[in-house]
């Protein structure tokens, strides 16, 4: 899997600096989009975890 | 002995001299004038105030710890338009509508058992419930109590009329959490959808009924100190039996995305004055305390009034591990309250 889209702000990884991105995601957010086509996920945050589900990619997990 | 005059004007004038008698030794909180002087104090004073919250706390409450776990179920979507949050579906915010289960909603519950928390609180998207809302809780009532999981249930699903309420006591809800947010004089800046009155009315419904009140807000909103010595009083009117206090978690997409974080200093003086102001009320760090507080912080703030904590991960947003909040209670010597005695 290519990781070409950052999983908190959707754009592309190449495309600007995306520090707060990943301070947001180790501290308070869970990834919100595909990071292989940028695609909006489901997304359910449950008090030990959570799930994101791409319509195209499939569900990736905090577990994983 | 007999006191000087310069001494006898500073216990009579100083706040904090007169939030000990006052607050810490009869049990009356400020006023709305003495939390504001409270959230006025300079940074110098903030260790003295930490202590004499601490002390009011541990004074009413004792120094048990009460634990609560949250989930979602129902998520985004909202018709709502209160700027803060990130499930409103009126702002282009990357949170998708979803929908827990009610396999998912025992599970939760078992999450939050397995921390030793006495509270699961569900919790909806909503302006209020609708049918199909309310029976998903019901048989996840149901389904948690049949699972044998041990825990008290509390509700957060908008705002509610008389019918609800009393459904919600028939299912055995124990406790409803609907929050005021912020200041009367500043919710409308804040939510334009419905007003502060609607959700007075729902708290008074609740309490009326006989479930506890848990009502709290946010802090960040953009609201001055005045606003917030407003908020801290109208929440002591309301006498609520919990008041969560969250810090505002700037959301991309909301209206407030680029507000700024809480400064950690000003959190934990308002975390003691909301004390100072409610000193027998059950105070819970809630969402936002990551971002504006850190490991550090949290653990003033346990030592500055706050005796309740949401353990893991909230609605939208995540949290410490479970397990780094119960170590640090370890660490403060800070029982948790068990569910023997929250009955």
């Amino acid at each position: 899997m290519t990781a070409s889209f950052c999983n908190w702000c959707g754009k592309p990884n190449t495309e600007a600096a995306h520090d707060l991105c990943q301070r947001r995601l180790a501290l308070v957010d869970p990834p919100r989009y595909c990071a292989e086509c940028a695609r909006r996920m489901v997304v359910q945050v449950t008090p030990a975890g959570w799930v994101a589900r791409c319509s195209r990619h499939g569900e990736i997990s905090s577990a994983r | 002995m007999t006191t000087a005059p310069d001494q006898v004007d500073d216990v009579t004038t100083d706040v904090l001299a007169v939030a000990a008698k006052q607050v810490r030794d009869e049990g009356v909180g400020l006023t709305e004038e003495q939390i504001l002087q409270v959230l006025r104090l300079g940074d110098d004073r903030l260790t003295d105030l930490l202590a004499l919250a601490h002390e009011v706390r541990e004074r009413w409450c004792g120094p048990e710890v009460e634990v609560e776990g949250i989930v979602s179920v129902k998520t985004g979507g909202c018709p709502e338009d209160c700027h803060f949050c990130s499930q409103s579906g009126l702002f282009p915010t990357p949170v998708r509508a979803a929908w827990l289960d009610i396999p998912g909603l025992v599970e939760a519950a078992r999450q939050t058992a397995a921390t030793g928390a006495t509270e699961f609180c569900i919790v909806a998207a909503v302006r209020g419930p609708d049918q199909r809302l309310l029976n998903q809780v019901r048989e996840g009532v149901k389904a948690i109590r049949a699972a044998g999981i041990d825990i008290n249930i509390a509700c957060s699903l908008g705002m509610l009329t008389q019918e609800q309420v009393d459904d919600l006591v028939d299912m055995g809800v124990h406790r409803y959490n609907h929050n005021l947010e912020t200041a009367r004089s500043h919710f409308a800046d804040v939510v334009t959808t419905h007003s502060w009155q609607e959700r007075w009315d729902t708290l008074k419904m609740v309490g009326a009924a006989g479930m506890e009140v848990c009502c709290g807000g946010i802090i960040g909103l953009g609201e001055s100190l005045e606003q917030r010595a407003e908020f801290a009083a109208q929440l002591a009117e309301l006498d609520p039996d919990e008041v969560p206090m969250n810090f505002l978690i700037p959301n991309p997409g909301t209206p407030y995305e680029n507000y700024p974080i809480v400064e950690g200093a000003e959190a934990l003086r308002t975390i003691a004055a909301f004390r100072l102001a409610m000193p027998r009320t059950i105070l819970r760090f809630a969402g936002g305390r990551e971002l504006t507080l850190g490991d550090l912080g949290a653990e003033q703030g346990m030592l500055g009034g706050i005796n309740a904590i949401i353990v893991g991960n909230y609605l939208t947003n995540l949290g410490r591990p479970a397990q780094a909040d119960l170590d640090m209670l370890a660490e403060l010597k800070m029982p948790v309250k068990a569910l023997s005695q929250t009955l």
